[in-house]
């Protein structure tokens, strides 16, 4: 029997494929195509303490192997979101990991507590590209000492693990990952999209109404497999969600080789619906043909020379 | 129960031309029973084109006794291009039907439907069943041009009146589909899809003779199934302006209630 299960900042999770944030909603309407229970958890869109509008479209464009999107945070509110997507998924029994996002430390707090005792709940993760507005705008994830100050912030009040979510975007990820650590990250997540922009040839305009915008997909996908890396080799205990472009089992592979504990799929499921489901069935397949007893096996094994 | 019947592997039955348009026909038989008008597909490219994301489509025709879909396509870059040169007998992963459909009428009356491009041949799977429960329909179809104008040829045995509008002149009367708007009075409802600034000016004018009036939206679409709130209108709501999905709560909205930009 192969063994597909992980253990993920102390939570066992069937398996090693969740969702990635923004990318499944909270999975409701994802049900009419994947069986929700077979995923090891879903993870839910980026929530905001109060609701929030988003931005005017148009919010997304694709680009070679990948898209850009700007959505600015569109969400109804964490109470909104604790009463009906986290109950929602309780009902069904899914396993869920909420994603927090804010605009000061306070905000990122109160939806912490907010989430205290939730439904379903199994973690968090801390979206750290999220404009800072008592830093200049700047985002979170930028700067290590701020990325420190909500982690410990939100750790102090937290009754889940929290994962602390990198934006690839900096000069040095092992640096915030290290800060992220050192103020009590239970695990991280990596990579949020990478800062890019399209302009439409024919009118001048950018594609998104923000100008530049989040890239994901494929196209992030060695970016990606690399920031695991580096905070892996460097922080070798800390359990981490990789992510970026991830479309088959074999690209999650590459992910939990660089040093991933889960990795989450995001854009592929634009593509494809049932991708999560696909990566499951070829991380099984895997196992199975290598005759390899668990995925666990695999964590971190990047064969590097000298 | 529900899983998986969204996404379909269909045989392309046959691509035809349609003046400056295209015709894809797909064996889809259990889309052929359930779409309704004013939904649509998403279709699966190649991957390995580079070109990752599916395109939408409204649905133009289904033959539920046949088993048949058909959408009508203009092509414009490699997604539709793609689509276009794929060989009959072969497949296509298609996601759909999606989003949500027209209205029906609720009061008695001659329904207008307001066409600009290929957004006409959204109409006509809605002309078909109306006509079929007895109400009038009236096609008002718009375009740059003759070739342009959709279905040129098969609108007067799907409409019971058809207008006819090119920006030049080559077919009907030069102006805009909303110049032909004079004699709506007494219309149950419009129906409208088209480009954006084209579904403004056909709301406005309904709106300006208290006619109930449906739109056919598009907007830039990722994941067409909801998840991704890339494809958003903003529309009005006793709750304020909000954002909704074009491929959930749209594709059509009431007109009168889209904040049009
Ligand atoms: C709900 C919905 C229904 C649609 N129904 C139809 C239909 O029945 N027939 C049809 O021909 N097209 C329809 N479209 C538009 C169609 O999806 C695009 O033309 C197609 O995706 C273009 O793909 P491409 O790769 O060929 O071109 P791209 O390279 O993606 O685009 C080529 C050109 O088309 C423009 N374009 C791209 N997407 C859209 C869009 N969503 N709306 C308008 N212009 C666009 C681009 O700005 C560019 O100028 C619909 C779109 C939506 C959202
Ligand atoms: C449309 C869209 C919306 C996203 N929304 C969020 C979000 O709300 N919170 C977040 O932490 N990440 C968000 N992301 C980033 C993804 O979770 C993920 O980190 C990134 O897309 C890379 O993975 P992928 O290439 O598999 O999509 C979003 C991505 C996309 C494409
Ligand atoms: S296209 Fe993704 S939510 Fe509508």
């Amino acid at each position: 029997m192969n063994d597909l299960s992980v253990n993920l900042a102390g939570v066992r999770l069937g398996n090693p494929v969740v969702t990635a944030s923004g990318c499944f909603g909270s999975g409701k309407e994802m049900s009419r195509f994947v069986d929700l229970q077979r995923l090891g958890a879903v993870v839910c869109k980026t929530v905001t303490l109060k609701p929030r509008l988003g931005i005017d479209p148009p919010r997304g464009a694709e680009t070679p192997s990948g898209m850009l999107n700007a959505i600015g945070l569109q969400n109804p509110g964490v109470d909104a979101f604790v009463r009906n997507d986290l109950a929602w998924l309780a009902d069904r029994n899914v396993k869920a990991i909420a994603s927090i996002g804010g605009q000061s430390v306070e905000e990122y707090v109160a939806c912490a507590e907010a989430l205290n005792g939730a439904p379903a709940l199994v973690a968090m993760e801390l979206n750290l590209s999220c404009p800072n507005l008592e830093d200049r705008g700047f985002m979170f994830a930028l700067s290590a000492e701020r990325t420190a100050e909500v982690t410990r912030a939100v750790k102090e009040v937290a009754s889940v693990p929290i994962l602390p979510k990198l934006s690839p975007d900096v000069t040095n990820i092992v640096e915030i990952a290290d800060a992220a650590a050192g103020a009590g990250a239970d695990g991280l997540a990596l990579i949020n999209t990478t800062l890019g922009m399209a302009i439409d040839t024919v009118t001048f305009k950018p594609k998104l109404s923000t100008a530049t915008g989040g890239l994901s997909g494929p196209a992030i996908k060695p970016i990606a497999v690399r920031c695991v890396f580096q905070v892996a080799r460097a922080l070798p205990h800390l359990p981490l969600i990789g992510m970026g472009g991830v479309r088959t089992g074999d690209d999650a592979l590459e992910l939990i080789l660089a040093g991933a504990t889960a990795v989450a799929v995001g854009t592929a499921t634009f593509i494809d619906p049932h991708a999560t489901e696909h990566v499951i069935q070829r991380l099984e397949e895997i196992l199975r043909e290598r005759n390899i007893a668990s995925i666990d096996q695999l964590r971190g094994q990047v064969k590097i020379e000298g | 129960m529900s899983v998986a019947t969204l996404q379909h592997e269909v045989m392309i039955t046959g691509i035809r031309r349609c003046g400056a348009y295209k015709v894809l026909a797909l064996a889809a038989p259990d889309m052929a029973r359930t779409a309704r008008p004013g939904q649509f597909v998403n279709i699966g490219l190649d991957p390995d084109t580079g070109h990752l994301l599916r395109r939408p489509f409204s649905i133009y025709r289904t033959y539920a006794d046949e088993g048949l879909v058909e959408i009508a396509f203009d092509v414009l870059g490699p997604g539709t291009q793609w689509i276009a040169t794929r060989p009959a007998c072969t497949f296509l992963d298609v996601v759909g039907p999606l989003g949500t459909p027209f209205a029906e009428p609720t009061i008695d009356g001659r329904a207008v439907m307001v066409g600009g491009g290929y957004g006409a041949s959204a109409l006509f799977q809605l002309a078909h069943e109306l006509r079929s429960a007895g109400r009038r329909t009236t096609l008002i179809a718009g375009a740059a041009t003759e070739q342009r104008v959709f279905g040129i040829g098969e609108t007067s045995d799907a409409f019971d009146e058809v207008i006819i509008t090119t920006d030049d002149g080559s077919a009907g009367v030069r102006g805009l589909v909303t110049d032909a708007m004079t004699d709506v009075d007494g219309a149950a409802a419009v129906y409208a899809c088209g480009p954006m600034p084209m579904l403004a000016a056909v709301a406005a004018l309904a709106g300006s003779r208290g006619i109930a009036c449906h739109v056919a939206t598009e907007e830039f679409m990722a994941c067409g199934i909801g998840v991704c709130w890339t494809c958003v209108v903003p529309v009005r709501t006793s709750d304020g302006v909000k954002m909704q999905r074009c491929c959930t709560e749209g594709p059509v909205f009431d007109g009168s209630a889209v904040e049009w930009r």
